[in-house]
């Protein structure tokens, strides 16, 4: 009896993974099936917190955005430069302060309603408006006229230099001659929002059965955790350029399952990369990289009483050889990085000081301390991630070999991360900074006297002035000049940081099998073009 | 039995009371918050966003305006995730994380008792090595070095499975197996290890030796001796592994891309969402202080020794 019951219970066993088998197999073909039309499925690296324009902030939601919403500009997908939304051109004054768009006739929304220059006007409002607390409204706080002062200083709507001169001009004053204006614009900061919307369900306008977009895709389904889909919005202006009938982003974090995912044919595009096989994965053709408009560096506290000398800022920095660690260490392909802003269009960063073992035991013993004798324990603190991780494992064993200088790490998880690193308590940081646009200031600002972002309390008014003078400067050679001039004082004369490479975006992508999506500087892939081959 | 079971109901509210307070200082005095940026938020936009949340006022007001929109069933605004409420997120997540449970849960009960049966039944036998063995990789192999194994041998390799994803979506049913068989494994294990044990000691007591005596066969002392008395200590495990294998998914939901609570719990602490840390924390307080009310109820029954007063 008991040897019959087992019998039967293995036989269901074995029958039950049968069927899973076989239904595992069926489903598959209908997986492959439904890929031969033109659905594109995203690893998006992780859940993204909102679709609403004024709340994002963040890669994964830019790409979800960028499906979504359209702004005046778009980015060339070749280049990332701005190229005609839904403006179709737009004229720059002699002085280069005020921009006019000529906004498309005919645009509306995916509800119907029309878009004109007064759709700007309330949308940038909103945007700025300080009771959104759109965490990104500082993009345009920095570019137009008055925008700042209504946004953070108590100002009024009226302050805000845009206005509608009829329904396709809209004109924007800006703080100046501002020569990333434009660039700038296609940045989702400067996206519309369907204020007729919003006026009518509140918050409540995000939510699926009110989404109302103007992107070249709308809003199917969102299951946070699980998916979100779009799929073609039929009242896009460029839908001929629509190819995909559907996209779906999955928020899938673990490197592993991503690429295991790619592998399986379940994604068409993983933007995570496990680290651990980076080796194997640079000889898959699918494997794309391309240096990025970002920095990795490390903050060095500025007030510490010993990381004050130069003297010991610099040997720490000219002790270890980048291009070894790249190679060895983190093997992505980064670029060695001697200064802070990486180069951008014709702009040139700072020299910065190599790998020069003999001159930094130098400068260690000029400062008094001969092989690292009598130097006390810095720390290096960084946040959890393997990368992070293994540099600082790297820099430790190297300024001990090379320097005799002991270093111990700690690894903190994100949030406490950065308020410690906020401190006057840390000693070395990393840090890293991606390009919101394509100039040499955005990265320059992060060290001005006092600014948010200037961890390591560094100050030097000679370089605030210069940068505040290029601020003013319409872009061109001369204003390069002066950013230079100013990074040389930072990076080559004072080491405020210890730049370390410039980041490279590495995507893995089928690109025989899909066109119209290319590698670029600041890793933005617009969705219109995108088609199966 | 009727006062027993309203008198442990009662006694979850301060419990529950307890936990809540004891989270909701705990969370606050944590370093950082949910809008810590590495771009630093403009001071008056960091005002707006406070007082947006509430977060300009007082801790010990923020924690009676806290405890009230909880007694309504009103758990507030995710921080991060904004365009939902916690009470959707959760609402969403919490099925999942259940249904993933349960199969999971399942699973370990049934063939940790089979393979226990088996094992006790041939005694130091090849089987019994064999599932003990088993038994012990399911407890000694954690769950993020088992999930990619078997995702890369069934979906990877074999191509039977989907390496991710839900019963939502494209792939259906079939996204279950790999996660529910990971997280069962080392539940499974310890059900098998649990039951062999219980089993091997009812075999060898007198009241089966009598019902052998009295010419009874092994499948029916099995069922209606040894059973009953022997799976006690599997059904008060029952209670914190049902407990712990639907909060404990968190690993199995990460590799897998289960869209359930665990993923959003491990989030919203390293976010520092403060609403959604509480909202998950109060659900899995609640699964869990009910799973150990169920299990000394279904014990009770199980065991007449034990009377409800």
């Amino acid at each position: 009896m008991m040897k019959r019951s087992l019998i039967l219970a293995l036989s269901l066993a074995v029958i039950s993974g049968a069927l899973f088998a076989g239904g595992g197999q069926s489903s598959s073909a209908a997986s492959s099936g439904a890929k031969a039309s033109a659905e594109f499925v995203v690893g998006n690296g992780t859940e993204i917190q909102s679709i609403d324009p004024s709340q994002i902030e963040g890669v994964p939601e830019a790409r979800v955005n960028m499906a979504l919403f359209e702004g005046l500009a778009t980015y060339n997908p070749k280049t990332n430069k701005a190229e005609p939304g839904v403006a179709e051109s737009w004229t720059i004054s002699a002085d280069g302060s005020v921009l006019t768009f000529k906004i498309r006739p005919n645009l509306v929304w995916s509800d119907g309603t029309p878009i004109n220059a007064q759709t700007f006007v309330d949308s940038w409002l909103y945007h700025l408006n300080p009771t959104t607390g759109s965490e990104y409204a500082y993009m345009p706080g920095m570019v137009i006229k008055g925008a700042d002062l209504y946004n953070t200083q108590g100002g009024k709507p009226s302050d805000v230099a845009i206005r509608a001169v009829n329904p396709t001009t809209f004109e924007v004053t800006l703080v100046g001659n501002v020569p990333y204006a434009i660039d700038m614009m296609a940045h989702y900061a400067f996206n519309p929002l369907p204020v007729h919307v919003i006026q009518k369900y509140g918050a409540d306008w995000i939510k699926k059965e009110n989404f109302v977009s103007n992107g070249p895709f709308v809003l199917q389904e969102w299951i946070p955790n699980d998916h979100l889909t779009v799929i073609p919005n039929d009242k896009y202006w460029n839908k001929a350029n629509v190819h995909l009938s559907k996209i779906t982003f999955l928020p899938i974090e673990d490197t592993n399952t991503a690429y295991q995912a790619y592998k399986n044919g379940e994604i068409d595009w993983s933007t995570n990369i496990p680290l651990a096989i980076i080796d194997q994965l640079k000889l898959e053709k699918d494997y794309h990289v391309q240096t990025q408009l970002g920095s990795y560096f490390y903050y060095i506290n500025m007030s510490h009483p010993i990381l004050k000398d130069v003297r010991i800022r610099k040997a720490l920095s000219m002790s270890f050889d980048r291009q070894e660690l790249i190679d060895r260490v983190i093997k992505g392909g980064q670029v060695p990085a001697f200064a802070l802003a990486p180069p951008i269009g014709d702009y040139k960063p700072a020299t910065g000081t190599g790998y020069d073992l003999a001159a930094a035991k130098r400068l260690l013993a000029e400062a008094g301390y001969p092989d690292g004798r009598g130097l006390p324990t810095f720390q290096i603190i960084y946040n959890t991630l393997d990368a992070h991780k293994v540099i600082a494992e790297y820099l430790q064993q190297v300024w001990k070999n090379n320097l005799g200088v002991n270093v111990t790490l700690q690894n903190l998880e994100w949030a406490t991360f950065l308020d410690e690193r906020k401190t006057s308590r840390m000693e070395l940081g990393r840090a890293g900074w991606i390009a919101d646009y394509a100039d040499a200031q955005n990265f320059l600002d992060l060290i001005v006297t006092g600014g948010g972002n200037n961890d390591g309390h560094y100050s030097n008014p000679q370089y605030d002035a210069l940068i505040r003078r290029a601020s003013a400067m319409p872009g061109g050679t001369a204003r390069d000049q002066i950013l230079h001039q100013a990074e040389e004082i930072a990076i080559t004369q004072d080491q405020v940081v210890i730049p370390i490479y410039y980041y490279v975006s590495q995507n893995i992508i089928n690109l025989d099998k899909w066109d119209g999506w290319y590698t670029n500087p600041q890793d933005s892939h617009p969705w219109v073009g995108i088609k199966r081959k | 039995m009727g006062r027993f079971v309203l008198r442990r109901l009662i006694s979850i509210i301060p419990t529950m009371f307890i936990i809540v307070t004891v989270s909701f200082f705990m969370m606050r005095a944590a370093p950082g918050g949910p809008f810590s940026r590495e771009k630093e938020v403009p001071p008056a936009v960091l005002e707006n966003l406070l007082r947006k949340y509430h977060m300009d006022e007082s801790l010990p007001r923020q924690y009676l305006r806290f405890l009230g929109d909880v007694v309504r069933g009103d758990l507030g605004p995710s921080f991060k995730n904004k365009d939902f409420t916690v009470n959707q997120l959760i609402g969403q997540s919490l099925p999942n994380s259940l249904i993933l449970g349960l199969t999971s849960l399942t699973i370990a009960l049934v063939l940790g008792v089979l393979f226990g049966i088996i094992s006790a039944i041939k005694q130091n036998s090849v089987l019994d090595y064999t599932t003990m063995s088993i038994a012990v990789t399911g407890i000694s192999v954690p769950m993020f070095v088992a999930g990619p194994v078997l995702m890369l041998i069934f979906a990877v390799w074999l191509k039977w499975l989907p390496t991710q994803g839900w019963i939502t979506g494209r792939q259906g049913i079939k996204t279950l197996i790999l996660p529910a068989v990971t997280l069962s494994m080392p539940y499974f294990a310890y059900i098998a290890r649990l039951s062999r044990a219980s089993i091997l000691e009812a075999l060898r007591s007198d009241y089966v030796r009598t019902a052998r005596a009295k010419g009874l066969s092994m499948p029916v002392i099995m069922v209606k001796h040894v059973l009953k008395g022997a799976l006690l200590p599997v059904v008060s495990y029952l209670g914190p592994a049902c407990a712990g294998i639907v909060t404990g998914s968190v690993v199995v939901e990460s590799i897998f891309v289960v869209p359930g609570l665990g993923t959003f719990f491990v989030r919203s602490a390293l976010n520092r969402d403060y609403t959604l840390i509480m909202g998950t924390v109060i659900v899995y307080s609640l699964i869990l202080v009910l799973m150990n009310f169920v299990v000394d109820i279904i014990y009770g029954f199980l065991d007449p020794r034990i009377s409800y007063r």
